[in-house]
């Protein structure tokens, strides 16, 4: 029982995880219709920013590490926003109205364009991103179980990070007069602009929020596993959770990000050894198509509506 | 003026429903097929052969198949690697466990295997549409790197998972030259073709444009959106397939699961996309350009950065690359979305009204 609440918890922590990444599909996907292939590699490129940034800035000696973390923070975020702003005005202004396959197929060619720019600018290295996050697990209920449950700190930090972005998030869409007008896009576009919402800034201001969250899930899953190119494919393993949970819905990236990240675990620990292990990364798409196949719009994804 | 089909009466059911209705177009596609089948090998090099034409056909040939799904059946797919990787290594398996299996019946047994599998994975598309499929189409990807790379079985157990064919030999020729190479896969590509051509001009294949152009109304007019939908599947996957295994057997030799991973579905769906949706002719320009943009700039930045007179090493060469395609892809979709297929008939409107453009 206790192990396999152990496994239950490492799961739910790297589901949130995911979520991170999903929901920076979700925020774009609802705001522009964009199905933003690129997410990984923005992921990758903030992760580097932000890695370098601050080798740099430790390395000209600003102050302790918690402010050299603060800056180059910052400094990458105002990186993401100058790519964000870049993609808006050199490509998707370009390609309005154009069918969801070309998007598809432009954000991809953006996926190929930001991985190159990153390693030219920022190097190809494996890099380090050290935020002060705790290593040493923790032993939890050692008087309910025998033997306890290990808890991994590092992940409860980033599963508490990730939960914190998500209710600073929900407040911005639902408080703020920017959110209220992003929400107003994500329902219909040309309602939303017929009452003076500027589309174009929209666009602009949704893909910042997704470079921002991208910088945070970047920012965990560097310290996690060190800043390298396999960070992109990351954007790989948050698909299903996209689709799990439906394109169109924010609550519905965290708890599909959860579903996907408990039904690995216990996939690749129960099952596996009966199939020779590694089954993690097509159980959760197999995982994701049961679903789908029930729910074809995903968990909490908009009714489709077929009028011919 | 240069292309007029002006004054060409059709007088038979059987004129009128040619291939090439315009005798243009013949006289051009018979040119072109005695350029490839007699000048090139006359005149190609060997590095022309091994790093441009035999993969352009072989890759012409697996555009084709996704074009089949995806241009014409409207079935977005991600799963393209995972069909050529079942093609390849079908077609492996027939060939190394069954003694004397010629190489042709192998191919297409490998092709049957992807159809197999192929028909699987699309079940999904009876419920699920659009980017939803794409991604679910992600799973045959993954669940096929997966199974090549730890089901020891289908690698006849070798320790280190790549296999390698050979001896190959059809009708007694031996395969092994680069010619002879070139010459097989542009037979198999030709074959192919005209069958996938046939294919979407027939009945079948505007039941798979009426799927794709709204696949409610198509049911309503009495298409069945299952027998459509898994049909374009079936035969998508079985070109992908064929295209596959002589991807594998011919151009690689000895290969690993890794040769057909999820990039290999990008690049395959780039080709369709830059060449045009829902057009044969797309599939081949499309393959043309993703397969020598890369070796293009291979090429020429170095030279250019010779030229200007900076040093620049590999990786920065291999990162620049990167940056180049990416920006040339997205610049190609916002200049011409239709694809090259589409400056294609914009050039054969403009030839037929020249020299009064109105």
């Amino acid at each position: 029982m206790g192990f396999f609440l152990e496994t239950l918890l490492g799961g739910l922590m790297a589901g949130m995880l995911y979520s991170l990444v999903a929901l920076g599909f979700v925020l774009i996907f609802k705001a522009s219709g964009v199905f933003n292939f690129a997410q990984g590699a923005i992921v990758l490129f903030a992760a580097l920013a932000m890695a370098r940034f601050a080798e740099w800035l430790g390395t000209a000696g600003l102050g302790p590490a918690w402010v050299v973390n603060l800056m180059a923070f910052a400094l990458a975020a105002v990186v993401m926003f100058a790519v964000a702003w870049l993609i808006e005005r050199l490509v998707l202004r370009n390609l309005v109205n154009q069918e969801g396959t070309t998007l598809l197929m432009a954000t991809l060619g953006i996926t190929y364009f930001l991985e190159g720019l990153g390693q030219t600018i920022f190097g190809s290295d494996i890099y380090k991103i050290d935020i002060g996050m705790p290593k040493e697990p923790v032993i939890a209920f050692q008087d309910v179980f025998e033997g306890g449950i290990l808890i991994n700190q590092e992940d409860l930090i980033a599963a508490l990070i990730a939960a914190l972005l998500v209710a600073a998030l929900s407040v911005f869409f639902q408080k703020t007069g920017t959110g209220r007008a992003l929400r107003a896009v994500a329902d219909d576009h040309q309602a939303a602009q017929s009452i003076g919402i500027p589309l174009n800034r929209i666009w602009v201001i949704v893909w910042c929020v997704a470079g921002v969250v991208a910088l945070v899930a970047g920012m965990i899953w560097g310290s996690k596993l060190g800043v390298q190119f396999s960070l992109a494919t990351v954007a790989l393993r948050a698909l299903p959770v996209v689709i799990l949970g439906g394109l169109t819905s924010v609550p519905g990236a965290i708890i599909g990000g959860l579903i996907i990240g408990v039904g690995e675990k216990l996939s690749e620990v129960y099952l596996g050894p009966f199939v020779g292990g590694g089954i993690e990364i097509w159980f959760a798409y197999v995982l994701a198509l049961l679903f789908l196949l029930v729910r074809p719009q995903g968990l909490f994804g908009e009714k489709i509506i077929d009028r011919v | 003026m240069f292309y007029r089909e002006n004054g060409q009466f059709k007088t038979s059911y059987q004129a009128d429903q040619q291939i090439f209705p315009i005798v243009q177009d013949r006289w051009f596609i018979l040119a072109l097929l005695l350029l490839a089948f007699v000048a090139v090998p006359l005149l190609a090099t060997d590095y022309w052969f091994s790093a441009i034409l035999i993969p352009f056909v072989i890759m012409a040939m697996a555009a084709i198949g996704v074009n089949v799904l995806v241009g014409y059946c409207g079935q977005i797919s991600l799963g393209s690697g995972a069909f050529m990787a079942v093609g390849a290594y079908g077609a492996y398996n027939f060939f190394a466990r069954v003694p004397d299996m010629p190489l042709i019946p192998a191919l297409i047994l490998g092709g049957l295997c992807a159809t197999v599998f192929g028909v699987l994975f699309g079940l999904p598309s009876l419920r699920v549409r659009g980017l939803y499929l794409a991604v679910a189409t992600l799973a045959a990807q993954f669940f096929a790197d997966w199974m090549f790379l730890r089901i020891k079985w289908f690698t006849l157990d070798t320790p280190s998972g790549s296999v390698s064919v050979s001896n190959l030999q059809v009708f007694g020729l031996p395969i092994e030259s680069d010619v002879s190479k070139y010459l097989f896969c542009l037979a198999v590509l030709c074959v192919v073709a005209l069958m996938a051509k046939n294919l979407v001009r027939g009945a079948i294949g505007r039941e798979w444009m009426a799927i794709r152009d709204m696949d409610v109304a198509a049911a309503v007019i009495g298409i069945r959106p299952m027998y459509a939908k898994l049909t374009a599947f079936a035969v998508s996957s079985f070109i992908i397939g064929m295209a596959g295994a002589l991807w594998a057997f011919i151009y690689m030799g000895s290969w690993e699961p890794s040769a057909f991973s999820v990039n290999e579905s990008f690049r395959l769906l780039f080709m369709v996309i830059i060449g045009g949706l829902g057009s044969i002719m797309g599939g081949f320009l499309g393959a043309a350009f993703i397969i020598l943009l890369p070796i293009f700039l291979n090429q020429a930045l170095p030279f250019v950065a010779g030229v200007v007179g900076i040093e620049i090493s590999t990786t920065v060469v291999s990162h620049t690359e990167l940056m180049i395609f990416g920006g040339l892809i997205v610049w190609f979709l916002i200049v011409e979305p239709h694809g090259l297929a589409k400056l294609w008939s914009i050039g054969k409107q403009k030839m037929r009204v020249w020299p009064f453009p109105y």
